[in-house]
């Protein structure tokens, strides 16, 4: 039973790492993410495939037969030394798993030096870019622009709920949280047009929350810039000066609520 | 004035008036406040409505008659000397009144709670509609916004977590050998509150803005920025969660208190060392949650703003904070909601397999382990959440420590199975399709907890795949093996094997269908809770829409096994199974004190391939006498009368 096991996991792994999980990886995290990933399912399939074996082989050699209806099988309570491995064994895989994935996750969030910063504002229901440049003012776009090999650290903002900021080609994702400012870091590697999806449930028009994504050679990426007025309005206009509750598009119920001058 | 007897009656007339009472009650006392503070307009609909939210549904407990002893007792007026007139039933009406007698409300529960996976099934048979093809369906993204959110608070609040709560309430008694729960009424009182919840959900529905639609998640500051249907949200939860914390009190004192003489801890049924478990998770856990809706009730009717955190407002709220709150019950709450399966399974196993449970020790101490360690991984839901980064080393850390209990498990119940007799009917069926389908959903746990990997498919459809992996294909399964497994015992009937088995393979083959290829959209980048998706996710929404239809349509075959099996199924012996647990030494269905006679136990629970092992014996201590046999396992622990 041991070898249909063995045969199963030699069988098993590359079956799993043939199916095309991720869309194609366009970042120095994307890469290690998916390599991660990968050890993850080389590491996984042999206990799959283990627990199926014992059931399947199980029900084939051990299932009732005619006549055995009323008999038991052995009163078999434990085994120590069996239990002690289960314990054991898994305890090492997780260490070695947990290990992996930190030193996976140092590495995608280290601090690289003459990082690009942009900066991502969220609100119900879009996304607004913007790129410092000199003398303190911005460049401000709807679609992200970045250039192949350039580091950048995203500083996100909400001005009303929660969003997310997620570029399933880059593999990376955080919330825009009303109150503070989240950072993200990611290394474009590869040139190409790819979708920016706000993930997390914002309210009716969550899920067509997205922007475009434009990964382009370095030079490309100047010409963009320079062609770009310093100042522009923000595309999706600038903040109100008193923030709002916000509330859903269209939302007329009126706020079951004691006029702040009474409290 | 004289009140008509039947007004004054505990039940369903006088019920109706407190709901009029109630609501009087909210009218009267939210235009008394807003008079006196001088607000306008003084009468205000949405106000009224909050406060009606909270009393009208006290105000039915209190007619439909579950807090009468007690308001006698408090009042200092005779209470009636307890003629077990609540107890038992005699017809089906007897089913809709308050009883307390523990078969009952086992029934009672669940069957409303069967009543609720259908609300659910259907609601997500309506998302898998919308979501057959890309582009905008029959569905606007509010309403889909609540389709979801409802299906999502149903299943969990008032499908699983009552389901076990149900069946625990039946069997454990029973399997303990004692007459009833330690609490009968606050039992009745832990059931009731749960059509008020659920009918506040569905009600949601209806209200203005339609239903609460910010997930079963509810998070801040979307929540508290949504229209009232919100609030259905937050109130149904705060009885759903009572309903939960009076029942697991009433479990830990039984438990502890009621056990028949002989029966150790160590020689109790892994059913109730799994509730004993759940239990505690519940009493410590479900206060957050209360917490956490609190804080938005708050927020959104009289504006604390906890969660009002607006850059350039100078709001100070935490936004964070809910999350941290939130999950601190939610992640325990997974449990709550797997653990009382792991005891099914082990029941199952045993008494299918024919063997003792291997290692039953460590079974039990792994539930203890997970309990611990359930309260130390909250925060893996919060990865990208924009929380503190340190916070997520150690929670990984736990996290991936929590699955050396869990597999402890399953590899006990695999090891159980070796070497067995196998008798491979439906609930059998379930609990090995349990095994396949809940390691499944434990290896992605794992790597999940796995934090750079959790970053790209956090918030996406590999985490559907991933909770329907061991809510439906972990907990659900347990749940239909559990109801195939105690169907004789409950009603006294045996239900319909062949169908059983069409319905295993069914929802076995259909769910892998269904839920499989949610983890490979998720990783392409589909997110959840997405009323419309990218073109290129079309062809595999597609499939799975269809294949969720198929499942949908298999529960159907359960439902009509069921009721015809019920009605007219051949009598049940007292023990088809052969099983050694206490409730199957008794009737089918048990008596209405279940044992004639205190119980004695004189042995482990599960002594099958010991010769002459007995675990229970139907006579008072001083009569029971000893068995040598059976000694082998669970027996050498403390209390032992013989």
């Amino acid at each position: 039973m041991v070898l249909i096991g063995a045969i199963g996991t030699a069988i098993g792994i590359p079956i799993v790492l043939s199916i095309p999980w991720f869309p194609a990886d366009a970042s120095t995290q994307a890469h290690n993410i998916h390599t991660l990933y990968d050890v993850l399912l080389i590491a996984t399939v042999p206990i799959f495939v283990g627990v199926e074996t014992v059931i399947l082989y199980s029900v084939w050699k051990f299932r009732m037969k005619p006549g055995e209806e009323l008999k038991d099988g052995p009163p078999i309570h434990g085994n120590t030394r069996l239990e002690v491995a289960w314990t054991a064994l898994p305890a090492i895989l997780i260490v070695g798993m947990c290990g992996y994935a930190y030193t996976v996750l140092h590495s995608n969030e280290k601090n690289l030096p003459g990082a690009m910063v942009v900066n991502v504002t969220e609100r119900q229901f879009a996304f607004e870019f913007s790129y410092p440049v000199s003398g303190g003012k911005q460049i401000v776009s709807p679609d992200l622009y970045l250039a192949k090999g350039q580091p950048v650290v995203f500083h996100l903002r909400s001005l009303d709920v929660i969003h997310s900021f997620f570029v399933p080609e880059f593999s990376e994702k955080i919330d825009a949280v009303p109150g503070i400012t989240t950072t993200l870091r990611v290394t474009p590697t590869r040139i190409g047009n790819y979708p920016a999806e706000c993930t997390e449930l914002c309210g009716a028009g969550h899920s067509l929350m997205r922007a475009g994504v434009h990964v382009l050679t370095p030079t490309a990426f100047k010409t963009w810039l320079s062609a770009q007025k310093p100042n522009g309005p923000p595309p999706i206009g600038n903040p109100p000066k008193n923030a709002v509750q916000p509330g859903v598009p269209g939302d007329s119920t009126p706020a079951p609520s004691v006029p702040p001058h009474h409290i | 004035m004289a009140i008509p007897a039947k007004l004054r009656a505990p039940g369903w007339y006088r019920a109706a008036l407190f709901d009029v009472l109630g609501f009087a009650f909210a009218f009267g006392l939210t235009t008394l406040i807003r008079w006196l503070m001088h607000q306008h307009p003084v009468i205000d609909g949405a106000a009224i409505t909050i406060v009606a939210l909270i009393a009208v549904p006290l105000f039915f407990l209190v007619g439909i008659g579950t807090m009468d002893y007690w308001f006698y007792w408090a009042a200092g007026r005779p209470t009636r000397p307890e003629d077990h007139s609540q107890h038992g039933a005699y017809t089906w009406r007897d089913y809709f009144r308050p009883n307390t007698d523990h078969k009952v409300i086992g029934i009672q529960y669940v069957v409303h709670s069967f009543f609720f996976l259908l609300v659910g099934g259907l609601l997500a048979m309506l998302i898998r509609a919308q979501l057959a093809k890309p582009g905008m369906q029959f569905l606007t993204p509010e309403q889909f916004n609540g389709v979801f959110s409802v299906h999502a608070t149903v299943l969990i609040f008032l499908f699983v977590i009552p389901v076990f709560a149900g069946l625990a309430n039946f069997v454990l008694p029973l399997m303990i050998g004692a007459p009833d729960m330690a609490f009968p009424r606050l039992n009745a009182l832990s059931f009731w509150m749960l059509p008020v919840a659920g009918v506040l959900m569905l009600m949601s529905f209806l209200a203005p803005g339609g239903s609460f639609a910010a997930g079963w998640t509810a998070y801040a500051p979307l929540s508290t920025s949504m229209p009232i249907g919100q609030l259905f949200f937050t109130i149904a939860v705060q009885f759903a969660g009572a309903s939960s914390i009076a029942t697991a009190l009433n479990f830990l004192v039984t438990i502890i208190t009621m056990r028949a003489p002989g029966m150790s801890f160590f020689r109790m049924p892994l059913l109730v060392w799994a509730n004993f478990a759940t239990s505690l998770l519940v009493v410590i856990a479900t206060p957050f949650i209360a917490a956490s809706q609190f804080f938005v009730l708050l927020d959104t009717a009289l504006h604390f703003h906890f969660f009002d955190a607006f850059v350039g407002a100078g709001r100070d709220g935490n936004v964070i904070m809910y999350q941290h709150v939130f999950w601190f019950y939610s992640h325990p709450a997974v449990y709550i909601m797997i653990l009382p399966g792991f005891g099914i399974i082990s029941e199952v196993i045993a008494v299918k397999a024919r063997k003792p449970i291997f290692g039953y020790r460590m079974m039990a101490f792994s539930l203890l382990a997970i309990v611990v360690l359930g309260f130390t991984v909250w925060a893996h839901h919060m990865f990208v959440s924009g929380m503190a980064s340190w916070i997520r080393i150690p929670m990984m850390i736990t996290t991936a420590i929590i699955a050396i209990p869990t597999g402890i498990k399953v590899f006990s119940w695999l090891a159980t199975l070796w070497r067995g007799v196998l008798h491979i009917d439906t609930p059998m069926l379930f609990a090995l399709g349990f095994l396949t389908t809940f390691t499944l959903g434990g290896i992605s746990g794992i790597m999940l907890a796995m934090i750079p990997f959790d970053i790209h498919v956090s918030q996406t459809y590999f985490i559907v795949a991933h909770i329907h992996y061991v809510l439906y294909g972990g907990s659900l399964f347990t749940i239909f093996a559990g109801v195939y497994y105690w169907f004789p015992k409950m009603t006294g009937r045996m239900y319909d094997e062949r169908l059983g088995k069409w319905h295993f393979w069914m929802t076995f083959i259909f769910f892998n269908l269904t839920f499989g290829p949610m983890h490979i959209i998720g990783i392409q980048g589909m997110p959840r809770r997405v009323a419309e998706y990218a073109a290129k996710f079309a062809a595999w929404n597609l499939f799975i829409s269809l294949s969720s239809f198929v499942l949908g349509a298999s529960t159907l075959i359960f439902i009509y096994n069921i009721v015809v099996s019920w009605r007219w199924g051949p009598r049940a012996a007292a023990n088809p199974w052969r099983g050694m647990t206490l409730e199957w030494q008794v009737s089918s269905p048990p008596p209405i004190f279940n044992f004639d006679a205190v119980p004695t136990v004189v042995g482990g629970p599960y002594e099958y391939g010991v010769p002459g092992a007995v675990h229970g014996i139907l006579k008072p201590p001083a009569e029971a006498k000893p068995v040598p046999a059976g000694v082998a396992a669970g027996s050498s622990g403390q209390g032992s009368h013989t």
